[in-house]
């Protein structure tokens, strides 16, 4: 099948410093596809790039087949955008922000109304119709911004960062219903660098780093493919856990700050020998996404 | 190349406008005693003061001369207001633009939008001080009624001159510049308050070239009930700066957005 987004060699750059060099992604239709990467790998500027929003350096974008730039608006015009800051409109309240901004889409109130009502109770907004902007709490208004995007029936849903910022009840809430989205057969961009959003949402995620791709598949193939099925974190007592872990065969240890991270397919015998050290505390887990993510960029800091 | 300034859906841009309309509505109160009490206070305060000493040497009640001028000195300040501040906080803290441009919206579209609102303002303040003014007895026919198109068309200038400065701002304190060394001479001295062979042969040569005093020179006749000279002239003037001002507004917001 056709893919929704297909990007080839995408680069930009400003001035000096290349943000994309470049990217190749190609989305297919109907899937939770993430974008996942440290701050400043060029997650944003790709989004902007492929609505049409931004020039690029170099590269080919098309979406549902069309050109960008040159049909950055039809495309648009099928998209639903949710941006990583919420950029609601303060001087109207909750209901008013829909009305006004199904304008923008050419959508007549009269025929907006009753999807309006439907996108309200979708995010459990529908008793806060009439409140003012500045009244919601930030989950409240993540999920108006959710509505908002929802307005124009979208195929394709681009969200950036969907739950930064938001408590655990919110951010599950919303992974609910943007997996009923894509059960209703909408196709869902996301970026994020919350792990554990991506492993439960993404049917398939692309890891960028420096403004390309790392690597692509789907969550379990990816750790499948890059650690260890088990950790150990070994917190404490530096040189008596560097000891113990010296003596593991079959094991990869890497040591962050004051734990040592060891990755093994058998834990057991590690786990007896820590079971004598009771100054040394352990966690024993299975391996996520986040250790591949952490193997593939690196760990130093991003800002 | 001018299809990357011109609006393509007009839709598009009316959506804009009926967006900022929609606020206007919402703060009705604070509207009557901008568009209403100013002018009276103006008028009442300096137009019936000021008219004793002056009155005599002039073709017209003073009342009249101060009316018309305020009148199209209005209608630049209003719609240069919103253009700097109205503008810039939907565009900078609100980021109401990037919602916009997420949508089929495009930068002429928004931009068109918003100076067709600040025209709009222009107009209904003019509405309030035209309706004080004829209260006062200070307007002389109904040919004043054409005083209000011409406003419209004053305001689409001076925004699209404002946008500029919005444009190339990074906070509210750099308008003080345009308000200050741009919008309060031009007030001053374009015929307003007094008529401008008052002033230096040099200085209303340079007045000439400015918009405003074009302004003046179409809405005072008018007002006054005289016969209106040069129009096509006075028209041209404003329009051009009005056209050109769009074009580098339009370049340089792009500029600033499409990053």
């Amino acid at each position: 099948m056709e893919p929704v987004v297909d990007i080839r060699g995408l680069t930009k750059r400003y001035g000096q410093r290349e943000v994309l060099r470049g990217l190749d992604l190609a989305v297919p239709p109907g899937v939770c596809f993430g974008v996942l990467g440290p701050n400043g790998a060029g997650k944003t500027t790709a989004l902007r790039a492929l609505l049409g929003q931004s020039p690029m350096t170099s590269g080919e974008i098309r979406v549902f087949g069309l050109p960008i730039p040159e049909q950055g608006r039809a495309v648009r015009a099928r998209c639903g955008v949710v941006p990583q800051t919420d950029n609601l409109d303060p001087d109207f309240t909750v209901i008013e922000n829909l009305q006004v901004y199904a304008r923008y889409f050419g959508l007549a109130s009269a025929q907006i109304e009753e999807r309006i009502r439907e996108l309200l109770a979708f995010v459990e907004l529908g008793d806060r119709a009439t409140s003012p902007i500045a009244t919601l709490s930030g989950g409240m208004k993540r999920r108006l911004t959710i509505a908002r995007a929802l307005i124009n029936r979208p195929e394709l849903i681009i969200l950036d960062e969907p739950t930064t910022g938001l408590d655990p009840q919110v951010r599950r809430m919303i992974w609910a219903r943007l997996r009923a989205l894509r059960e209703q057969g909408s196709t869902l961009l996301l970026t994020t660098h919350y792990m554990d959003e991506a492993e439960r949402l993404c049917d398939e995620l692309v890891i960028v780093d420096h403004g390309r791709i790392l690597e692509r598949g789907s969550p379990r193939e990816l750790i499948q493919r890059h650690v260890e099925p088990e950790v150990l974190e070994v917190r404490g007592g530096a040189e008596r856990a560097q000891a113990i872990l010296a003596a593991v065969r079959d094991a990869r240890v890497e040591a962050i700050g004051d734990t040592h991270y060891c990755y093994t397919r058998d834990a057991r015998a590690l786990l007896a020998s820590l079971e004598q050290h009771p100054e040394l505390s352990f966690l024993h887990r299975p391996s996520n996404l986040e250790d591949v993510f952490l193997k593939l960029t690196g760990h130093e800091l991003r800002d | 190349m001018l299809a990357d300034y011109t609006p393509r859906f007009r839709h598009a841009a009316l959506a804009v406008w009926a967006r900022n309309m929609l606020v206007l509505r919402k703060m009705i109160g604070s509207s009557i005693v901008i568009n209403f009490g100013e002018p009276l206070l103006y008028l009442v305060g300096l137009g019936f003061g000021l008219g004793m000493f002056i009155g005599g040497k002039m073709d017209m009640p003073y009342l009249t001369f101060l009316a018309s001028g305020i009148l199209a000195s209005s209608a630049m300040n209003t719609a240069s207001f919103e253009a700097l501040f109205g503008v810039f906080t939907r565009m900078v803290p609100q980021k109401s633009y990037d919602a916009m441009l997420a949508s089929p919206l495009e930068i002429p579209d928004i931009l068109v939008g918003e100076i067709l609102y600040c025209a709009t303002k222009s107009v209904i303040h003019g509405t309030g001080i035209l309706l004080v003014a004829a209260l006062l007895g200070a307007v002389a026919s109904w040919q004043a009624l054409w005083v209000l198109p011409i406003l419209f068309l004053v305001g689409l200038s001076f925004a699209t001159l404002a946008l500029i400065m919005t444009a190339l701002s990074s906070s509210y304190a750099f308008f003080s510049y345009y308000t200050t060394l741009i919008m309060m001479p031009l007030m001053l001295l374009s015929g307003v308050f007094y008529p401008i062979t008052a002033l230096p042969a040099v200085l209303q040569k340079i007045l000439y070239v400015l918009p405003l005093i074009h302004a003046v020179q179409l809405v005072r006749p008018l007002v006054a009930g005289l016969p209106v000279t040069n129009v096509a002239l006075h028209l041209a003037v404003i329009a051009l700066y009005g056209a050109a001002g769009y074009l580098v507004a339009v370049r340089l917001i792009r500029h600033r957005l499409r990053v």
